[in-house]
Formats: structure tokens, C-alpha cells, sequence
């Protein structure tokens, strides 16, 4: 069996992925299954899918030698894929493209979502805005309060964002209400959910939209280099982004794939969002995969300085993965994630997601440990201008210097 | 013979419509539950369904979602509930009692741990709502195994091939879920479920019950007189959350009573 065969008919990843819903949301999901299927190979809908990423999304989106930051770190020689450059700030917009196109063969006027940090929710009504269809965005109130230009960004868009107060009024509440609309709205209504979980499809469907990102860089790398890289390195919460980045190189088992979870205030102390590294297997969301829980099997709260990364699940494909060996999953914490943001700014010049900066703050940590001819490209899957507000809280707005522009050090 | 089929064969001699309350378990509290049971079962309940509390009830409405916070509150986890089952079997050896909820607490005890425990506190039937039946193969047979019913729900939106598929692995009753949307979403289209009974009842030799959307005795005398038996959730659990939480029981059993009182009146059309 090839690792890159997978799913299984009915969603399984080995023993993940899956269908876990209610019977209400059977049917919806067999058309979904039926019509991407139907879709997924149609030579006219790739090509329009093809079109708008690259003159709506602006792709192909470079890769960029961070040669002063690998420079400094004196080891290996860092790439990124600056999936930051896409309209909209983040590779989110790829996916919400290939589903917002099924949604029009489909016939379906209105799409909702859900979304945590609002990237999402902002690449949704995006798309929404683009194709001319409705939109409601799901998003829990505590995400509300902390991402208010975000909401802004939807409304401008024309969506209609609902604050969810159930729960624990975040991301994972949010998508249990847009589960609830779906059911209950599903003849004029497509969920355009945002990460690779969910029930099947939504775990290979929204790898295949985001794996335009590997496959440019398996194009890109040689051409850069003359090679693949060594290493790739990528965030996961629920790990869309991920695995936009490693599926293409799933088969070149020469190419290592880390993945990386937010560690939070620290694995020790329990406020982390690392499913992979802290969790076990359970059924939530409409698949099987590792899951925050307390013994009771009750969904736990995370905790995250990136709202992104901030969700008790990952996608069923990563826990697949690192059963199997073929990714390993390590992580970070808010302070060396917010290091690595601060190091990225002011010496590349570019203004990471704190989402990304995980995998930047990952990529950090090893490369000096390793030879100056080794490779890591790192999935810049967004920009951090949305993360302003956080930034400035959390450091108590003491933006550091450039060396080059302090005085005392010139 | 399991309790359901002995429940659901008296009462179809009898030419009764089964009452089905649904109450979630710890909702009020931990203390006030098996009085709660057996205050519905003085009331006219058939069978009760207890919900086991989950942190995130996505099939569910706000009504039922609450009531799981509230027990999540209350501490009140799947080995509470079992807990609570045995108590009420040692002040009631009739009534049935089905738990439902979803996968993750079962999954986190242990899926044969479970079926193991559940059999010896006296539970009769258990619907997973997150377990359709291409996922609860294994699952149902360990529940079958120790005489406990696996009970599927069939949506407005199940095709006849599945309804056929889910009558086989099914056992006890199955659930006719009659609104689109979740648990105590709005309107009831009467004739329409009249029509929907008549299609799962031509693949589905057990007893069909309706549920979703039963709100006051005008619709659960419409529904009764067709279904082998109505469920009725969010419409207790906004009697038992509209006052103080120790008088909770006497406002289910009193609401509960003219429901019952407003189905025995009715001539019964059903087979």
C-alpha cells in the first residue's frame, strides 16, 4: 500500500479519520463525498480552480533563502515557503477557493464556517464576497473578543459573523454550532470547513486543495537548489497547512516531515494545544483522531498564544502519520514561538503568524546543530498582521532594536 | 427477553403509544436524578432515556446542550451515570433505561469495559449519536452480546437503502428522528412523518419511535397515534431548568402527566 493512498473509501486512515456523526448528517455528507468525487478529476474544474489561485491568490507563491537568519544560526540553511504572500495573508484561501467552486456546481447560494483566529473565517466570507454567495461565520465569543479586526475584516466582507456562547466560546464550539446550522440548512447550504478533520471527506479534500503548496515546492526546490530539501518543517493545529506542504512529499521518504504543536505555558503544566504529543485517540468532530481529554472522555480546554493553533483535535492524516512513523511531531512554546517572531521581523523582514512561528522557532532550535549543506524548508503558512494586538499585550509593547539602528551599539 | 421488547410488547397489546422522556443525567444535579427517573416513571414514562453529559453535544440544541453543561458542572461523567443506572434498577426492575450520547466518553472507558459495566447496572438499550452504523459494527455486537440493544437513529434524509441496512444491525427500536436540525428545533410536519413512518416501517420489523420536535400534547397526540412510541427531550429539560432544582422532579412528572393523560385518549392508527 502506498502512504499516499490513503484514505480508504469510507475516510479511514488507518484507524482514523472515519465518519462519527449523527444520522442527520449522513446524507449531506454522501453528496459531498459523490460530487467531489465527481469533480475532483474534471478537467474544468481544476482548470478554474488553477485560475484563481493564480490570478485571484497570486500563486505560484515563492520560496525564499532566509540567508542572514540561517547566517546567524550557523548551521543549516533555512527556506520558506511564503505561503504569507497569498491574497488574504495565509494559506488558508486555497482551500476555501476549491470549496467555494464545488459549492457553485453544487447549487448551493450559502456557505458557512467556522474559525478560530478568524483567518479562516476571513478567507470564507472572502471567497463568499468573490463568487457572489451568502455567509455566516461561526466563531466563539471568547475568539471574538480577542480578534476584533478579524470580525471587522468579515463584516467588511458582507458576512455575517455569530458569536458562539457555548462551551468554552471557542474554536471547537464554533464548529460544533456550524455543524448544527449545516444539519439543519443543508439543502441551500455548504460548510466550508477549515482544516483536514471534520468527517470524511473534509480530511482528504482539504489536503487536496492545500497540497497546491508541495507541489510547488517540489518544483521549486530543484530549481532553487538543484534538490528537495532535507527537512520540512510545518505548524499543526489542526494541521491543514501541514499537509498542503508534506502530502506531495510523502512518497521521497529521503525528505523528513516535523510537524509542530503548540507546547503553549509548557507541556508540563497542561495549558498546551498539543494533541499529537500530549493526547489520545477518541472520536470528535466526525473522525477518530488524538484528542485533548480529560479521563472521562470530555473534550479539554487549550491554550495557545496563536489562536490558530488552539483546537483540542488534529487531522485524522497527522495522527496516521506519526503512528507510522512517517512525521514526527515535536513542540513549541508561546515564548519561543514569540522569539522566533521577534528574530524573524528583524532580520529577515518579514512578519510571520505566530502560527508559523512555531515551525520557525522549530526550525531555529535545530539548525544550528546541523551542517551548513542541510536544508530545512519551513510552510510560512501566514502573516502576522493579524497578531499585532497579541504581540504588543504579550511583550508590553518592548519592540526590540535592530543592532544595526542602536545607538549604543553602533 | 430485554426489557424493550417485554415494554414494547405489553404496550402493543394493550394499543399504547410508548412515552419516551429523554432527561440528561447530573441535570440538576448528581443527588436529584434517580428521583427525577423515577418521578417520570410515576407520570406515565415507558422507557427512559438518559443522556450521558459530553463536552461538546454537537448533534444537540441549545435546550440539551445546557443541560450537559450543567451536569459537566456537576462533575457527573459516564461512571456517574452508571452509577445512577444501578440505583434506579434496585427501585425498578421493569422500566427500561437507554443511554445516549457520544463516542469519545465510551471510547475513553473502553468500548468492552463499557458494554461489561452497563450490563451489570441494568441498562436496556444505548444509542451512540456519533456512531452511524457503518462505524458500530464491533460496537453493537458487544452490546448485543450481553442483551443490550443498539439503537440507530433514521433521519428525515436516510435513503431506503440505509434504513434497510440500519433495520438488520438494529435492535430494541429504532429512533425517527422528525426534523432536520437538532435536538428541539422547531416545526413538526405531521403528515409528513406519517408518510416517513410508513417507508422505514416497509424495511423495519421493530417498534419505530419519534422523536425532535414533540413539544405539547397537540403534537404528541398527533405523532402517537402513528408512532410505536414518542421521545420527548428538550421540552422536560426546560421544565426542569424554569425553577428551583429541588422541586425539578414534580414539574417533569406533572408536565409529563398530561402528556401522557393527552395520548391515551387518542385511537391509535398505528399497527
Amino acid at each position: 500500500m502506498q502512504m499516499n493512498d490513503l484514505p480508504d473509501s469510507r475516510g479511514h486512515f488507518g484507524p482514523y479519520g472515519g465518519v462519527f456523526v449523527a444520522e442527520t448528517l449522513i446524507a449531506a455528507l454522501d453528496e459531498l463525498r459523490e460530487q467531489y468525487a465527481r469533480y475532483q478529476h474534471d478537467p474544468a474544474f481544476v482548470a478554474e480552480f488553477e485560475s484563481e489561485l493564480k490570478h485571484y491568490v497570486g500563486r505560484p507563491s515563492p520560496i525564499y533563502h532566509a540567508q542572514r537568519w540561517s547566517e546567524k544560526l550557523g548551521g543549516a540553511q533555512i527556506y520558506l515557503k511564503r505561503e504569507d504572500l497569498n491574497h488574504t495573508g495565509a494559506h488558508k484561501i486555497n482551500n476555501c477557493i476549491g470549496q467555494a467552486l464545488l459549492a457553485k456546481r453544487l447549487g448551493k447560494p450559502r456557505v458557512i464556517a467556522e474559525t478560530g483566529a478568524g483567518q479562516h473565517g476571513v478567507a470564507a466570507a472572502t471567497v463568499a464576497a468573490r463568487f457572489g454567495m451568502q455567509c455566516v461565520v461561526y466563531m466563539g465569543s471568547e475568539d471574538i473578543k480577542r480578534q476584533a479586526q478579524n470580525v471587522f475584516r468579515m463584516k467588511l466582507l458582507g458576512a455575517e459573523v455569530v458569536p458562539v456562547e457555548s462551551g468554552s466560546k471557542t474554536l471547537k464550539d464554533a464548529l460544533n454550532e456550524a455543524m448544527r446550522d449545516w444539519v439543519t440548512n443543508v439543502e441551500n447550504t455548504f460548510y466550508i470547513i477549515g482544516t483536514v478533520a471534520g468527517p470524511h471527506p473534509y480530511p482528504m479534500m482539504v489536503r487536496d486543495f492545500q497540497s497546491v503548496i508541495g507541489r510547488e515546492c517540489l518544483q521549486q526546490m530543484p530549481e532553487m537548489i538543484g534538490r528537495q530539501p532535507d527537512v520540512i518543517i510545518a505548524c499543526v493545529g489542526g494541521g491543514s497547512n501541514a499537509m498542503g506542504i508534506f502530502y506531495p512529499y510523502l512518497s521521497h521518504e529521503s525528505v523528513k516531515l516535523i510537524g509542530v504543536e503548540a507546547a503553549g505555558e509548557g507541556i508540563a503544566t497542561g495549558r498546551h494545544a498539543a494533541s499529537l504529543t500530549a493526547g489520545r485517540p477518541g472520536v470528535l468532530h466526525g473522525n477518530r483522531t488524538y484528542l485533548l481529554q480529560d479521563k472521562n472522555g470530555q473534550i479539554i480546554e487549550t491554550h495557545s498564544v496563536s489562536a490558530g493553533l488552539d483546537y483540542p483535535g488534529v487531522g485524522p492524516e497527522h495522527a496516521w502519520l506519526k503512528d507510522n512513523g512517517r512525521a514526527q511531531y515535536v513542540s513549541i512554546t508561546d515564548d519561543e514561538a514569540l522569539t522566533a517572531f521577534g528574530d524573524c521581523c528583524r532580520i529577515e523582514g518579514i512578519i510571520p503568524a505566530l502560527e508559523s512561528a512555531h515551525a520557525l522557532a522549530y526550525a531555529t532550535r535545530i539548525a544550528p546543530q546541523l551542517p551548513a549543506s542541510t536544508v530545512l524548508l519551513v510552510n510560512l503558512s501566514g502573516r502576522g498582521d493579524k497578531d499585532m494586538n497579541t504581540v504588543a499585550e504579550r511583550t508590553g509593547l518592548k519592540f526590540h532594536c535592530r543592532p544595526e539602528c542602536d545607538p549604543a551599539r553602533r | 427477553m430485554n426489557r424493550i421488547d417485554a415494554t414494547f410488547d405489553k404496550l402493543r397489546a394493550a394499543g399504547r403509544a410508548a412515552l419516551i422522556p429523554y432527561i440528561t443525567a447530573g441535570d440538576p444535579s448528581l443527588a436529584a436524578t434517580v428521583p427525577l427517573m423515577r418521578a417520570l416513571t410515576s407520570a406515565g414514562a415507558d422507557v427512559i432515556e438518559l443522556g450521558v453529559p459530553f463536552s461538546d453535544p454537537m448533534a444537540d440544541g441549545p435546550v440539551v446542550q445546557r443541560a450537559s453543561e450543567r451536569a459537566l458542572a456537576n462533575g457527573v461523567g459516564l461512571d456517574d451515570v452508571l452509577t445512577i443506572v444501578a440505583a434506579f434498577r434496585e427501585l425498578d426492575a421493569i422500566t427500561p433505561i437507554v443511554l445516549m450520547g457520544y463516542a469519545n466518553p465510551i471510547e475513553a472507558m473502553g468500548t468492552t469495559a463499557f458494554a461489561d459495566r452497563a450490563q451489570h447496572a441494568g441498562v436496556d438499550g444505548v444509542i451512540v449519536v456519533d456512531y452511524p452504523p457503518e462505524e458500530a459494527g464491533e460496537f453493537a455486537q458487544l452490546l448485543e452480546g450481553r442483551q443490550i440493544a443498539p439503537i440507530f437513529l433514521v433521519a428525515p434524509t436516510t435513503p431506503e437503502a440505509r434504513i434497510i441496512a440500519i433495520g438488520r444491525m438494529a435492535r430494541g427500536y429504532v429512533y425517527y428522528v422528525s426534523l432536520k436540525g437538532v435536538t428541539g428545533a422547531g416545526h413538526l410536519d405531521v403528515a409528513d412523518v406519517v408518510a416517513r413512518l410508513a417507508g422505514i416501517r416497509r424495511h423495519v420489523a421493530l417498534p419505530v419511535g419519534v422523536g425532535f420536535g414533540i413539544r405539547d400534547a397537540v403534537s404528541a397526540q398527533a405523532i402517537a397515534a402513528h408512532a410505536d412510541a414518542i421521545v420527548i427531550g428538550s421540552r422536560i429539560i426546560q421544565e426542569i431548568e424554569s425553577g428551583p432544582p429541588a422541586q425539578a422532579p414534580e414539574r417533569a412528572a406533572a408536565w409529563l402527566a398530561t402528556i401522557r393523560t393527552a395520548i391515551d385518549q387518542i385511537a391509535r392508527k398505528a399497527a
